[in-house]
């Protein structure tokens, strides 16, 4: 019935909705940010633990869309083991997979999130998708205030 | 009902034809803005084709063509809201800018320190941030009357707000949100008893109802066109004349004046006073064209037709397991917000869209309702004239398939 979702709804994204990964509060955090999409009211607090320049564990808790929760899910999973520097990189290579016009993005580098890039078929609920993204973002610039994607 | 044909009435509204994702548009979400007959469009298109120019200036031929269109959709507005007079009527954006308008002209003449103005959980923002801002600048306070879990204003409570200091009740006659509607004439009937005016925000309401502001006994009633098959970019406020005269005027230009020099400037009479710069002309005669359309149907028959939808809606609604109808007042009009068990809402709207149907996710512009039933948005299905019980299977069905694919 919901065929044409196929490329937006891929079983790896129900799989994370029904049961995130990394989902708890991190009580030793470094970093801590919260993200906000004003729009759907998708809310999610993301916890970094970061030694000298590397990200040794993220987590996060909140409440969102199927497409946000499998979206930080899988975000925290890849970002894990990566230098600073490198998970910025990898948000500039999801935006670009999820919002750039053409598709040059680098799939070897984005891993699974590759499950993500059918958002960019669906403008309503790309933010859905950044949402996460924009949180680290605003976590490696270690800005302390809550983001919001609007 | 009598000669109430959805059928024909589908046939005079050409959107209604269109194809979304391959299949027939199942259009809910009419709480948002709903869609315009063919009559509309036309008496768009006939202005500019034929009767187009400025109105309230020229002496030349078309500028009394539009003049006399535009001051006829006022009378048509009157009419259909039972007020006493044109003079009553004033043209504005929506029903935004009408209690905007009301908030900084009769709010800031009216209302100082530590008065206080009356509204309720269930506003829309439009009806919370204008006082907000009101109170903002002139030291008032804004007091909110709760609801109870079924979404209704719990009535003790709201009489226990009203007292020396107050100077505003402003309350939504239908809430957008839940559905639930307001019982405005006791509201108003307590009110007045302490010489307390009231506004409704009558944008959800005055499509699903008819509205006698007389009978209702209200001192300011806003609308937007765009909800009542009018074009968007046009809305009113409904003043009883003696208020409407003794408030300052809201914004200064052409139109609203009677004599500029640079050292003074002597307003208009109403309800020109309001109406500074050139208005939407065009959306003010769709709207006059809308309700002639309406006329035809008769809002009596369309609540009728509607409330038989949202009982249909409800019922097969309630049979599905994980579904919770978000606001079950006694009294409630044809919207049915609901939540799915572990289902967000936006995930409800891009997967009924493939499906051809259109559906609002979200917080409806009423976050502290949101925030009332701890959700963080809710799904809409809002109905009109042209619904049918033939699209309501199609959402149930709809409904009940995503549900089992999410699994």
């Amino acid at each position: 019935m919901f065929d044409d979702l196929r490329d937006l709804y891929q079983e790896v994204i129900f799989d994370h909705n029904r049961n995130p990964r990394n989902f708890r509060v991190m009580e030793s955090a470094d970093r801590k940010v919260e993200g906000f999409n004003p729009l759907c009211g998708d809310r999610l607090t993301l916890f970094l633990k970061i030694n000298g320049d590397v990200i040794e564990e993220a987590s996060f808790q909140g409440s969102g869309c199927a497409i946000s929760t499998a979206s930080v899910s899988l975000m925290t999973e890849i970002i894990k083991g990566k230098t600073e520097a490198e998970a910025e990189e990898l948000f500039k290579q999801f935006h670009e997979m999820t919002t750039g016009k053409d598709e040059h993005f680098n799939l070897e580098a984005i891993g699974k999130l590759a499950v993500l890039a059918g958002v960019r078929e669906y403008p309503a609920r790309v933010k859905c998708a950044t949402l996460a993204w924009h949180t680290l973002d605003a976590a490696l610039k270690n800005e302390q205030q809550s983001i919001s994607t609007e | 009902m009598t000669g109430f044909d959805v059928d024909k009435i589908r046939q005079d509204f050409p959107i209604l034809a269109e194809k979304i994702r391959n299949k027939p548009l199942v259009y809910l979400d009419n709480a948002a803005t709903c869609h315009k007959p063919q009559t509309v469009i036309d008496s768009i298109v006939h202005l500019y084709s034929h009767d187009y120019a400025n109105v309230h200036r020229g002496v030349h031929t078309l500028s009394v063509r539009s003049t006399d269109l535009f001051e006829s959709a006022r009378t048509k507005v009157k009419d259909f809201i039972n007020a006493r007079s044109d003079k009553e009527i004033i043209f504005v954006k929506g029903a935004t800018e009408a209690i905007n308008l009301v908030a900084q002209t009769y709010g800031k003449a009216n209302i100082q320190k530590g008065d206080e103005i009356i509204i309720t959980a269930m506003e829309h923002h439009s009806n919370i941030v204008p006082w907000q801002m009101l109170c903002e600048q002139t030291g008032a306070i804004l007091k909110v009357a709760p609801i109870n879990l079924q979404g209704e204003l719990i009535y003790e409570e709201f009489e226990k707000l009203l007292n020396a200091k107050t100077k505003l009740v402003s309350v939504v006659h239908m809430s957008n949100a839940l559905g639930t509607i307001n019982p405005v004439k006791q509201i108003i009937a307590t009110a007045h008893a302490k010489n307390i005016p009231v506004l409704l925000d009558g944008a959800q309401a005055i499509p699903h109802m008819t509205v006698d502001v007389q009978e209702l006994d209200c001192d300011f009633y806003v609308f937007s066109g765009h909800k009542l098959y009018g074009p968007t970019g046009v809305g009113v406020l409904y003043g009883k004349q003696a208020l409407l005269e003794a408030m300052p005027p809201y914004q200064g230009g052409g139109d609203m004046i009677r004599k500029v020099t640079f050292a003074e400037t002597e307003y208009n009479t109403l309800p020109y006073k309001f109406e500074a710069g050139t208005p939407d002309i065009a959306g003010v005669i769709g709207l006059g064209a809308a309700i002639d359309y309406l006329n035809t149907i008769g809002m009596d028959n369309i609540a009728a037709h509607e409330a038989e939808l949202l009982a249909y809606a409800t019922e097969k609604a309630l049979a599905i397991k994980g579904l919770r109808i978000i606001g079950e007042a006694e009294h409630k009009g044809a919207i049915l917000s609901f939540v799915l068990d572990k289902i967000h809402p936006h995930d409800i709207g891009t997967m009924l869209d493939s499906l051809g149907i259109a559906i609002r996710a979200g917080h409806h512009c009423a976050m502290p309702v949101m925030d009332f039933y701890e959700v963080p948005a809710t799904a809409r299905a809002s109905f009109a004239m042209y619904n049918t019980k033939a699209e309501i299977d199609v959402l149930m069905n709809g409904i009940t398939s995503l549900i089992e694919v999410f699994g």
